[in-house]
């Protein structure tokens, strides 16, 4: 079953992101919104966690939340991608169940 | 599409409660059905009428009460939560004896089994919280 994951907490901060990693499985995704945008990252000690991910996942990060916090899609790692809140919705849709890890 | 938008955190607290009414508006917009919002935990502050937020900053709980107005939005606060916090409606407020109710405009005040009984009949559960 494809599930859409959304992880809303910085990983400097909580293992929210960690968790999710360790339950996803193949085919799923990985949407970054709130303070789990600072997952999406370059040069962070987290980019090689979320680069060994993006083999089986695939990564989305809120745009919105991102601009926020003063980052733009220049700061990201390569291969994440950037959607808006009407792209959240069409995740959703796109992926049979939504699990958030809080 | 159908969803359920669950809440867990209240206003003016972290995004959760941001987050969630943009993503509500968003799939309102995209032309889906939102059944019902239920507004859980620390989420059932999302339905008191008594905030009074600066001017130059959101009134989360007013847009709750405008955008349940515009759509015929079903905005549910869990009872067993509201209480604890003190968040009541005019008949809660006689039962219990209380001297105020202070439920906002659009939200109504039931049970958890409003949550599961969205969820059966939605497509989709979207979940916001801390």
């Amino acid at each position: 079953m494809s599930i859409l994951h959304t992880v809303n907490k910085s990983p400097f901060e909580k293992n929210s992101l960690e968790s999710c990693l360790r339950y996803a499985k193949n085919g799923s995704a990985v949407l970054l919104i709130e303070d789990g945008i600072y997952a999406a990252l370059a040069g962070t000690t987290f980019e090689n966690t979320v680069a060994t991910a993006m083999s089986e996942l695939d990564f989305y990060c809120l745009a919105p939340d991102m601009k926020a916090r003063g980052f733009s899609s220049s700061s990201m790692i390569d291969g994440i991608k950037l959607v808006d809140y009407a792209g959240f919705v069409d995740l959703t849709v796109e992926y049979e169940k939504v699990q958030a890890w809080l | 599409m159908k969803f359920v938008i669950q809440v867990n955190e209240g206003p003016y607290q972290h995004q959760t409660a941001d987050s969630a009414y943009q993503f509500t508006r968003a799939a309102l917009a995209r032309g889906h059905e939102v059944l019902r919002v239920f507004f859980y935990h620390d989420g059932v502050n999302n339905g008191t009428r008594l905030t009074s937020p600066p001017q130059d900053d959101r009134d989360i709980v007013g847009r709750w009460s405008a955008l349940a107005a515009e759509h015929g939005l079903d905005l549910v606060i869990c009872v067993a939560a509201a209480y604890r916090r003190g968040i009541l409606d005019e008949s809660e407020m006689k039962r219990l004896g209380k001297d105020a109710h202070n439920l906002a405009p659009g939200f109504r005040i039931s049970g958890l089994g409003q949550l599961i009984e969205g969820v059966v009949l939605a497509d989709r559960l979207v979940v916001f919280g801390d």
